[in-house]
């Protein structure tokens, strides 16, 4: 069963119109809000225990926190830019509800004493970006963006950014780079977005889901969410289910809600007479848990952590056994690599590194100790760099090589895949 | 040499008061001119965009040269990209790719000899429960089947 705080009436076509979304109570929350002291809501949505639903689970009361305390212009920004590989629910939210998104954001620019908003979403997003901008012109005729908003006197500006094909720009100071017209290029931290971000101004930054969840926090308080997931990851999430199984899509259930049930009961499980061979939990960023870590894992930040992966994006990848673990390992360095902007040494000559060494394993010239190169090289790729991409890009080449070593070690020895029988050269040319 | 249409002239110039700074005009202003010089960019189109932003040309260039949606060199009307990142590839994405290629007898990233597709492999496009996918232009297509994708680019108009 699912658990719908955000999605309950994402199946009716009228939700995603102001009238139809007036009719389910939509608009309702930010009357609410506007009554309310910013800094209340900051403290409700410390208190909901709502993390960051982007991929690195921040806790948004505290990031909100971090705003200078003083009349500073500053900027709200939607991270609209989903291209975690396996990550498809921003999609949906701007598809089914863009109002939500947007009665989230004009709360929280209302919290953080912010006047002006973007939503920069992914170039790629036609549909979402049409959709949205529609809403965004319906709710600008009500009232509910520009000037003296619900006659509360508070002015909120919200406006779309189109990106243009880059996965880098979905990370916080990437993004910024973008939106000021540059290369999307990440920034080096401190100073921190929320000190000095868009422009040099404070900037929030926070994703599509987490701006959405702002709604039904403020609707029914933080105890009311806080009944759903655990003291730690509280709340609902959306979570992007794909690959092998019978019934992907995207889910709605409380934090810890168990990975096999994700699976076997809204998924339907696997194809007949197919096994569970691995699942990706977090985005492909999120080091493979194997079958047997899968049977047990619940969906939480800790508990994933605590299995040393990640809830990232809560993108689900499920692998089944007719599935070679080497072509799919060669799939991920091949993103990364393409994707790493090039600024930090260890990141653009790592993500080279990871992906021809995969790639020679997959034609054939492999050597034994090439698996150790990789893990030795992914390694060295940790923890120094400009952003995060260089880890998500090592993480799953270790997991990959140290829990499928076997079919790693017989595509050295053989030339071929243990599981298709056959070389890479003739499954993909 | 290439020049922007009146609309499209406008369409830059409302971009360029769009934003806070103009330098968030480049992007929209690439998109326009792209699509105006038959989906791709090149430096005639640089250099008169550079004119009518004021705006350096290396700037935009840099911009350009960054992001995979701006075409560096010509392309088909139709522009198909399969997704070839993971959700897909476990769904054949890649062998799709490679029978689109097939059928239309044509390289990655190459023109059709009558100019009417490119086909290319591109990253995840948000759309991996409904894989395997392609995106044609500015459309996407779902759960496709070799037969059901080559029935659909076929019938393009
Ligand atoms: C390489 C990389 C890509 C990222 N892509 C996205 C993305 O597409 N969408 C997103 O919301 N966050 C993405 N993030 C995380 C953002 O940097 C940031 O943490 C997030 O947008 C903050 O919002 P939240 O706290 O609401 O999650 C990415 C991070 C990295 C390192
Ligand atoms: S870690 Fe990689 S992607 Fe991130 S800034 Fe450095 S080079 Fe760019
Ligand atoms: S992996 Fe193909 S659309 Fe996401």
């Amino acid at each position: 069963m699912e658990t719908k705080l955000l999605t309950e009436h994402y199946d009716k076509e009228e939700f995603r119109n102001l009238d139809g979304y007036k009719r389910h109570g939509g608009y309702e929350v930010l009357k609410k809000a506007l009554k309310m002291q910013p800094q209340s809501i900051i403290d409700e949505v410390k208190a909901s225990g709502l993390r960051g639903r982007g991929g690195a689970g921040f806790a948004t009361g505290v990031k909100w926190g971090f705003l200078p305390k003083n009349n500073e212009p500053r900027y709200l920004l939607c991270n609209a830019d989903e291209g975690e590989p396996g990550t498809y629910k921003d999609r949906l939210m701007m598809e089914k509800a863009p109002h939500q998104l947007i009665e989230g954001m004009v709360i929280s620019g209302f919290a953080i004493g912010s006047n002006k908003g973007y939503i920069y979403i992914r170039g790629e997003y036609d549909y979402p970006i049409a959709v949205v901008e529609q809403a965004l012109k319906e709710a600008y005729s009500a009232g509910l963006l520009g000037k003296n908003i619900l006659g509360s006197g508070f002015d909120f500006d919200l406006d779309v950014y189109k990106g243009a094909g880059a996965y880098i720009c979905g990370e916080e100071t990437g993004m910024i780079s973008s939106l000021e017209g540059l290369k999307g290029q990440p920034k080096l931290k401190p100073p921190f977005p929320a000190v000095q971000g868009y422009l040099k101004k404070p900037t929030i930054v926070n994703n599509v889901e987490t701006l959405a969840a702002v709604v039904p926090i403020i609707k029914d308080g933080a105890a009311a969410y806080r009944k759903f997931g655990t003291e730690k990851s509280a709340g609902t999430k959306l979570f992007s289910l794909s690959g092998n199984v019978v019934k992907p899509g995207n889910y709605e259930v409380p934090l810890a809600y168990p990975l096999k049930d994700m699976i076997y009961k809204l998924g339907g499980g696997l194809k007949p007479g197919r096994k569970l061979k691995a699942v990706i939990p977090g985005g492909s960023s999120a080091p493979v848990l194997t079958a047997e870590e899968a049977e047990k894992a619940l969906l939480d930040y800790e508990s994933l952590a605590g299995m040393g992966s990640m809830l990232g994006s809560g993108a689900i990848i499920v692998i089944d056994d007719s599935q070679c673990m080497v072509d799919m390992l060669g799939v991920l360095t091949h993103f990364y690599n393409h994707e790493s902007c090039g600024q930090c040494t260890p990141c653009r000559e790592g993500t080279g590194w990871l992906n021809k060494i995969v790639h020679s394993i997959l034609e054939g010239r492999g050597r034994l100790q090439d698996l150790d190169l990789l893990v030795k090289v992914a390694d060295n790729m940790k923890g120094r760099t400009i952003c995060a991409l260089s880890d998500a890009a090592a993480l799953p080449v270790i997991s990959f090589v140290s829990k499928f070593r076997d079919e790693f070690e017989f595509y050295v020895r053989e030339g071929r895949s243990k599981v298709k029988g056959t070389s890479y050269a003739e499954m993909h040319h | 040499m290439f020049q922007l249409s009146a609309q499209g002239l406008q369409e830059v110039q409302k971009e360029l008061k769009r934003y806070e700074t103009k330098e968030s005009a480049i992007i929209p202003a690439l998109y326009i001119a792209q699509k105006e010089n038959k989906g791709w960019v090149n430096d005639e189109v640089i250099h008169h965009l550079s004119k009518v932003m004021e705006i350096p040309e290396s700037r935009i260039n840099e911009v350009f040269k960054f992001y995979t949606m701006f075409n560096q060199r010509p392309v088909g009307k139709f522009h198909v990209q399969v997704c070839a990142n993971i959700s897909c590839a476990l769904n054949g994405g890649r062998e799709l790719a490679q029978h689109i290629c097939k059928e239309l007898k044509v390289g990655y990233d190459q023109m059709t000899e009558d100019g009417r597709y490119t086909v290319s492999k591109v990253e995840c496009l948000g759309s991996c429960g409904t894989a395997p996918m392609m995106q044609v232009n500015d459309k996407y297509y779902e759960n496709l089947t070799p037969e059901s994708a080559m029935n659909i680019l076929r019938g393009l108009k």
